[in-house]
């Protein structure tokens, strides 16, 4: 039996949770949030760290606060929500099929979101050399099943990539008495935010290196051994550098992956650079009244970043269930130097738009520049710009008004 | 007593998959066999860590047991897999010339298949090559229709099952440590028990030189061949249809680095071919990784490195030296200087293939020196692990709703249920490593390699077997997973 839905949220952590809020708030009564896990909340639920909400709460709150605030509103407004349930197929038709313990359940929504988040680069998709010894963990399994499960992992800690969760293990490990022996990261900057370099690594006197990366694991039974290497200006080994570094754990955070498996079984248009959805200024992706938010779409460095993001595709959501749309006038954004990616990929209707991207490298003082052909429709100057922070930048509707092609660049 | 139970007719030494096949054939005749295997599940050695592939028997030299034995077990291999609920496909391989002056190998390599009596060997041109396969380069290729592919650890698991069920008994964690005889009695000195028998068959891989010493017997020397490779997320499956081969070096030990889809829907690439020292060196290189790139982009130029999801590499027991190359015939034959003693020796592609033929041979050499007596219990049968993913909506909602474990799904990229996983767990040998919840249920094989799953599986474990958390192994006794509980060294006054 196929049961309908006017909005189908697919995964209830930060992204799904924020989604599912903003679209009851704005009039949305037929709301269903899918769940794969026992519990709301996702990931926040293993970050149980602070420096969460300061954006969206001004407050430093943890993970599972974070993720309570919300849960809450979802169950004040009784939004209707599955735990434990696995969406095994989506299509374009957006009909889902869910695997729960009750059994399979087919349903259709005029929408879905999609919010299923990310998941962790491994060392597969890396490439180490070496054996394959126990003892390897991508860190945010490292910290599931520290936070909660209350099981340690190791007790002498090598960290490859210096990705922001990496760092945050660093911190809890040795807070737990383990030894982190170094950061190592491959790039010649930081793949995390400043914050975390400084509270997490300096403040606990954890070395972080630059340039440098694990070119071998040694150990058969459990890890006994990393080499570490450093890297030239070209990114080549320089062999000279070669060195043994003893270790029974090695935890690697290495980037992040958005989960978007559902996505292709839809037949969503995929960014090869951000690894989501391509959408538009309101995050609806190639397939009509599919939406992307959170992780999933790009991933963010702040989880405020994904609650703002979540909330404002609902405005898209409204729109499209009400059949308001204006003169389509779709054009993709161009990219220019000094820019990795930029979301929405294409702007479809004359909105105020959020314009969320990432710096190619780190630098200052460094204008970021919207144009139409040689006219320069905003500016915006950066003190500091790094390709560890999501930046965002509004354009009105009025800025945007006769525009009919744009590229960004940073000068 | 205690002596009398632990006499057996027949030790087999090395639980790999010519070990456990030939464990299955014994256990048609009346027989108390045993085997030991030093790893803590059967197939960790070469048989998990190969190509997955059922030869057509083309690339062996006529007259070999390696021609033949691959030949008959690429012929009887549905039977076998049918039989043992192993999953297996004929999609068929593809040896691509990639210039004109390799189209004359494919001619050779098709009448040395026609000698060894491989059927419809045939040399196809490029634009039946483009058909076959868009996305490969070449300007000729020897089509081989009967080449097959299955998965290599679920049928070493397959035929010890079979084998259990037959009444084998299975030691695991059981290494040899010397073997004595007295008189007509074989002592099996292990670092556990130890084990008499009448007779002791050698199947122990990249060890087999080393037991044969041990015994007193043949001074063999086995030279370890290492293979690396690549597997790719199934995202990329679309790639090729076939097995594609490049047309092998005279000489090389190995048949070159070749795409092969698996069984289960990625794509390997690999295997390169390098003499180690230790047999045991099962690392993966930069050099070779590098190399397996490049060499399989010369033939599929789309192939690209995100979809990289794992690597690994096996150890091949070659008996010819670095400096000889090439293949030297198995030897499957009682040792001419002990009894009773049955060497298996350089057992390597098409060791897999031919596993069935060896175990047969093996089976008639004991069976012309004794009388074997059927076992009119035996059962060519055995039931695998039900794949929820594989079923039709009807039949899993039936599941589901005799077991609701089937409804969670545990393991979200190859989407493996409790149920699946908890049957893996339960598993008729014992094996209780996360490599083997691994390979009998694919959990942890997807593209986030164990990162959703990792966690869960390890709880269900420790409920099952109710054990510590620094008991939880990936694969064998010094492999712990964690080092206990987070809090241990907390102590709160």
């Amino acid at each position: 039996m196929l049961k309908e839905k006017e909005v189908i949220i697919i995964g209830g952590g930060a992204a799904g949770l924020a989604a599912a809020v903003a679209c009851q708030e704005k009039g949305i009564k037929d709301i269903l949030i899918i769940e794969r896990n026992a519990f709301l909340g996702g990931i926040l639920n293993q970050c149980i760290h602070d420096g969460f909400g300061l954006e969206k709460f001004s407050t430093s709150l943890t993970g599972p606060e974070y993720a309570q605030r919300y849960i809450d509103q979802v169950k004040e407004k009784k939004i209707p929500f599955l735990l434990n349930s696995m969406v095994i197929n989506l299509n374009s038709r957006k009909e889902i099929l869910i695997a729960n313990r009750t059994g399979l359940q087919h349903y259709r929504a005029k929408v879905i979101i999609l919010a299923m988040g990310c998941r962790e680069r491994t060392r597969g998709a890396i490439s180490i050399p070496g054996t394959r010894p126990a003892g390897i963990y991508t860190a945010g399994v490292a910290q599931e099943l520290i936070n909660l499960k209350n099981y340690m992992v190791g007790r002498k800690i090598v960290i490859l990539g210096s990705g922001d969760i990496g760092m945050i293990m660093a911190r809890r490990l040795t807070l737990e008495g383990a030894e982190v022996i170094l950061v190592a990261e491959k790039l010649p900057y930081s793949s995390g935010l400043p914050r975390n370099i400084n509270q997490c690594l300096y403040d606990f006197d954890i070395p972080l290196l630059l340039s440098h990366t694990v070119v071998d694991i040694k150990g058969n039974g459990r890890i006994s051994e990393v080499t570490l290497a450093q890297l030239g200006k070209r990114g080549g080994i320089i062999p000279k550098s070669k060195r043994k570094v003893p270790c029974d754990t090695l935890l690697l955070s290495v980037g992040l992956i958005p989960e978007n498996e559902l996505s292709r079984q839809a037949e969503v248009v995929l960014s090869n650079i951000t690894g989501g959805p391509e959408v538009d200024e309101r995050g609806q992706t190639n397939v009509p009244g599919i939406f992307a938010c959170g992780n999933v779409l790009q991933v963010h460095d702040i989880v405020d970043n994904v609650s703002l993001e979540a909330e404002y595709i609902t405005e898209g959501v409204i729109d499209y269930l009400q059949g308001r749309s204006q003169e389509p006038r779709e054009f993709q954004i161009t990219l220019g130097a000094g820019l990795r990616y930029v979301v929405p990929q294409r702007i479809l209707t004359l909105k105020n738009t959020i314009f969320s991207f990432r710096v190619n490298q780190p630098g200052i003082k460094k204008t970021l520049v919207f144009e139409e052909d040689r006219k320069i429709i905003k500016k915006k100057l950066f003190l500091r710009v790094n390709p560890a922070e999501m930046l965002r930048v509004k354009l009105s509707s009025e800025e945007l008004k006769d525009v009919k092609r744009l590229k960004m660049r940073l000068v | 007593m205690k002596a009398i139970n632990k006499h057996y007719n027949v030790v087999i030494i090395g639980g790999g998959v010519v070990g456990c096949a030939i464990a299955r054939e014994l256990s048609r005749y009346k027989l108390n066999i045993a085997v030991l295997e030093k790893e803590a599940d059967v197939g960790w050695g070469i048989s998990c860590r190969n190509s997955g592939v059922i030869h057509a028997g083309f690339n062996n030299k006529p007259g070999t047991l390696m021609a033949q034995f691959c030949v008959e077990g690429n012929k009887s291999f549905a039977k076998l897999s049918q039989q043992l609920d192993v999953p297996y496909k004929k999609i068929g391989k593809l040896v691509v010339a990639k210039k004109k002056e390799e189209i004359e190998k494919l001619q050779k390599l098709m009448d040395q298949g026609k000698k060894n009596k491989v059927e419809n060997l045939q040399v196809i041109n490029s634009d039946k090559l483009k058909k076959m396969e868009p996305n490969v380069q070449g300007v000729a290729a020897l089509y081989s229709p009967n080449t097959t592919i299955t998965s290599p650890y679920l049928l070493t698991i397959a035929l010890a099952e079979n084998a259990l069920g037959n009444g084998v008994k299975f030691f695991l964690n059981t290494k040899v440590t010397g073997i004595n005889k007295d008189r007509s009695v074989f002592k099996v000195t292990t670092n556990k028990e130890s084990f008499s028998a009448a007779y002791v068959v050698n199947s122990a891989g990249v060890y087999s030189d080393r037991i044969s010493r041990m015994a007193g017997a043949e001074k063999y020397r086995i030279y370890p061949c290492r293979g690396e490779y690549y597997v790719l997320d199934k995202n990329a499956s679309w790639l090729v249809d076939h097995l594609i081969y490049p047309v092998p070096h005279a000489g090389s030990g190995g048949l070159g680095v070749h795409i092969t889809p698996t069984i289960d829907g990625n794509i390997l690439l690999g295997p390169s071919n390098e003499y180690v020292k230790k047999k045991k060196n099962f690392s993966s290189t930069f050099k070779v990784m590098k190399m397996l790139a490049s060499e399989s982009r010369s033939f599929l130029p789309s192939i690209s490195s995100g979809d990289v999801i794992r690597s690994y590499s096996g150890i091949r027991a070659k008996q010819a030296p670095s400096s000889e190359g090439g293949y030297r015939d198995f030897i499957i034959e009682e040792s001419k200087a002990v009894d009773n003693l049955i060497n298996l020796i350089g057992i390597e592609s098409p060791g897999l293939t031919a596993a069935q033929p060896i175990a047969k041979k093996v089976v008639d050499i004991i069976n012309k020196k004794e009388k074997l007596k059927i076992n009119s219990t035996f059962t060519p049968f055995r039931k695998g692990i039900l794949r929820f993913d594989e079923q039709d909506e009807e039949t899993k909602k039936a599941l589901i709703e005799k077991d609701p474990d089937y409804g969670e799904v545990i393991c979200r990229c190859e989407k493996v249920t409790k149920k699946e996983i908890l049957e893996a767990i339960d598993n008729p040998l014992g094996a209780k490593d996360l490599i083997s919840i691994k390979y009998r249920s694919r959990a942890m094989m997807g593209r986030c390699q164990g990162g959703y799953c990792l966690t869960r599986i390890i709880e269900l474990l420790r409920e099952k077997y109710n054990i510590n958390p620094q008991e939880v192994t990936l694969k064998g006794n010094h492999s712990p997973l964690l080092t206990g509980y987070r809090s241990d060294e907390v102590k709160i006054c």
